[in-house]
């Protein structure tokens, strides 16, 4: 008893031991936690008669879907589709918001974060307030602003507004824009494409390393415009344009509830989407403009007086020496505010946009009950969505920031 | 400071994990139930007539009486159950899970949901049907009308799939826009997103009080689905779920022998039979459900008759102004039939 009771003793007072006997009592209590949820899960499960499987993805699903790139993209039909198509519907509509959101948010981030640094005072004064309110409302509150915003400033379904006259219009069922119709021969203009993007990668090397050996600067920006969009327009051209334009079809007279934008013409962007993207992009922004601005504010002042103390021009300064150090502290916050915005995108189904958490981890399973499954897959989503982003950022951020020699 | 770390989140781990084994539900439900004092009760978010909460939370409605009925059986007070608000994507998931001990929330009983799910439906206490309403200025009088309409709706219900079989099966084309909560798809359907709104009739006659202008809208004549809704529980747990139905039996029952609240202190020295059997004054059924024998006289007493309870919330006299039509009893034209007490 008694050299066993002192053995125990010296596993938590012998500082030699005592790390390593708690990381295992914590590792064993991790294996026991891990076993008893799913003990206990399957066990509850099997007393409610439901048991684990992935089985109903191919069973088909009998609700409508409303119009969006994932439906689109799949050729949604009731009926037909499975819950696997529902699934992957779900994902592209999330990644397509979150995509545009990102897009979106960064240009208007930075926009407002440089204008709160700006002399401007009205500058600088709308890109406060704005920011105090984007990042003070809650984005469920800001989503309901945008969607019944958005609805009730829109035209009835049986009038429109023509943005571009008989190209893109909007009313309360969305925006209608015209659809690009690739005719046979297109695909060699894409392969123009790529080439091109081939012939500015190399130049661009070589007009750096040119530079680097003998000062000569090579105007690459425009060279680059040039080429990327030269080549393709050429071999466009000489193909015979083989692209034309499907424009929307807005019907005026017939039967009340067939008047207004008719379905199929063009391409139609739902107005919960819009809002989506309003909300998410508005919200979003205001949280980047704060990291930009922290960002600038953080590089020493020193910097911009040594920059012009070498003669360095203004603007030259700023994109070779301030810029690539503000985005070194920039671009870690960046990331999280862009995994934000992916994750937040689930909010939608408050007001009918069809992403995942909607369709999939909502309608879907309301329908055949799986939740653990269902909602395994859907974590699963977010969590590759957000690995991938965090991946990019890393690497572009191994990319700009100072590599120090 | 590390090592203080880990120690102490082991530590943390092995109590939560203790913690949460005498948490882990299975078991008798009412046992449970009488432990913690009160029912738990999954309700909507806020129909009128169903289930709705005034200014001050209380809860009323025709679902917020099954459960006042189930807790004045079990604990002979019909005030000791707790709401749950639910939207209808989350109420199957917060019975199953034991966040709820009923489910009486406006549900259509299918047979997925009774098979698939591990629910049972204890019965029907409203059966109803799908309707649509529509702006009267859309002109339409007749659902076949409807080719290439907008439609708003609730995620999650049967709603979304029976107007989806009922446009593919009149060959006509349509566009859902499924809302999560009813608020949601009033506002839309009010602010013109849809030309035509559907859900259960009794649900469009509840919500339609919320409409900026009521009278603007009419309901078209088609019903195009059964709608039986009635009270859940989870699967596996019999006497609870024999608890239930009973309990919606016994308001059933009650009206059809003429016992109201009113009426039920004389009916006590009734020398009827089956009305003793239902008062407990005669045999024990109270006590083979596992509770007391004057259950039925506590539910009568404190909560009412099926009837009184129908008229109090969605009848003539209220604004939903749902006539009985099939609810009626079976005596008296409907359809409503309770198995007898004996
Ligand atoms: N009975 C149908 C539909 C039930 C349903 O959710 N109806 C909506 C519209 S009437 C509702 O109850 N809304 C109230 C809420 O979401 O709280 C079902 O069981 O699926």
């Amino acid at each position: 008893m008694r050299p066993n009771k002192s053995f125990l003793l010296t596993l938590i007072y012998d500082a030699r031991y005592r790390s390593i006997t708690f990381q295992v009592l914590l590792l064993l209590s991790i294996i026991f936690g891990i076993w008893w949820v799913v003990d206990n899960t399957v066990t509850n499960l099997a007393a409610q008669n439901k048991g684990v499987g992935f089985g109903f993805l191919t069973q088909t699903s009998g609700f409508q879907i409303s119009p969006t790139l994932g439906t689109w993209l799949f050729g949604y039909e009731v009926g037909k589709s499975s819950y696997l198509e529902v699934y992957y519907i779900g994902i592209v509509n999330t990644f397509i918001v979150a995509f545009f959101g990102i897009f979106a948010a960064t240009i208007l981030g930075f926009t407002l974060g440089i204008m709160r640094l700006s002399q401007n005072f009205i500058f600088r004064a709308f890109s406060t307030v704005y920011i105090e309110i984007g990042r003070n409302v809650p984005l469920l509150v800001q989503l309901f602003f945008w969607y019944f915003a958005v609805l009730r400033t829109l035209p009835s379904r049986r009038e429109k507004v023509e943005l571009i006259p008989d190209v893109m219009g909007i009313n309360i069922t969305g925006l209608y824009i015209p659809r690009a119709m690739p005719e046979e021969g297109f695909s060699l203009t894409l392969y123009a494409f790529l080439i091109a993007c081939g012939i500015t990668w190399f130049t661009s090397r070589w007009a750096k390393k040119r530079q680097q050996r003998t000062g000569q600067i090579f105007p690459m920006f425009w060279a680059g415009v040039g080429i990327l969009l030269g080549l393709p327009l050429v071999v466009f051209l000489v193909t015979g344009s083989p692209l034309t334009w499907e424009y929307p079809v807005f019907a005026e007279t017939g039967p009340l509830l067939k008047r207004g934008y008719q379905a199929g013409a063009g391409v139609l962007v739902i107005p919960e989407m819009l809002a989506v993207w309003f909300a998410l992009s508005i919200y979003t922004a205001a949280f980047i403009a704060e990291i930009v601005r922290a960002g600038i504010v953080a590089v020493p002042k020193g910097q911009t007086e040594a920059s012009s103390a070498l003669g360095i021009k203004k603007n030259y300064a700023l994109r070779l020496v301030i810029i690539p150090q503000a985005m070194r502290i920039i671009i870690p916050p960046l990331t999280s505010q862009y995994l934000n915005l992916t994750k937040n995108s689930s909010l939608a189904v408050a007001i009918a946009y069809p992403e995942l958490v909607s369709v999939f981890a909502g309608t879907a399973l309301n329908q055949v009950g799986r939740e653990i499954e269902m909602i395994f897959m859907t974590m699963a989503v977010y969590l590759t969505f957000s690995i991938v982003t965090a991946i990019f950022m890393n690497w572009f951020n191994a990319r700009v920031k100072l590599v120090e020699r | 400071m590390k090592k203080f770390t880990t120690a102490l989140v082991g530590i943390a781990g092995i109590a939560l994990a203790s913690n949460a084994m005498a948490d882990g539900h299975g078991g008798s439900t009412l046992k449970q139930v009488q432990d913690k004092g009160f029912i738990q009760c999954g309700v909507s978010q806020g129909l009128p007539g169903f289930s709705n909460a005034d200014d001050s939370g209380n809860w009323a409605g025709l679902d917020v009486d099954l459960c006042r009925a189930v807790a004045a059986a079990v604990f002979g007070d019909a005030s000791k159950v707790k709401y749950s608000p639910l939207s209808a994507k989350q109420r199957f998931t917060a019975l199953s899970s034991g966040e709820v001990d009923i489910l009486s929330r406006n549900t259509t009983w299918t047979m997925t949901r009774d098979t698939q799910l591990g629910l049972n439906f204890a019965g029907v206490n409203y059966y109803d049907g799908q309707g649509m309403m529509v702006p009267k200025a859309l002109g339409a009088t007749s659902a076949t009308q409807l080719d290439g309409a907008n439609i708003c709706t609730n995620t999650g219900t049967t709603t979304e799939l029976n107007i989806t079989d009922y446009f593919r099966q009149n060959g006509m084309s349509f566009n859902l826009v499924a809302f999560e909560k009813a608020d949601e798809v009033v506002a839309a359907y009010d602010a013109g997103r849809c030309d035509v709104y559907t859900t259960d009739r009794s649900g469009l006659a509840a919500q339609r009080g919320k409409l900026t202008n009521p009278d603007a809208h009419v309901v078209l004549p088609e019903i195009i689905s059964k709608e039986p809704l009635g009270p859940v529980v989870r699967q596996g747990d019999d006497q609870w779920f024999n608890i239930v139905r009973w309990s919606l039996n016994a308001m059933i029952n009650a009206e059809e022998m003429g016992i109201s609240s009113a009426n039920v202190g004389d009916m006590m020295s009734s020398d009827n039979p089956a009305v003793k059997r239902l008062l407990g004054t005669e045999g024990k059924f109270g006590e083979e459900l596992g509770i007391s024998n004057d259950w039925a006289m506590n539910i009568i007493s404190q909560v009412g008759n099926y009837g009184e309870s129908y008229e109090k919330h969605v009848g003539e006299n209220t604004p939903l102004k749902l006539a009985r039509g099939v609810n009626a009893l079976w005596s008296n034209g409907g359809i409503l039939y309770a198995a007898p007490i004996r």
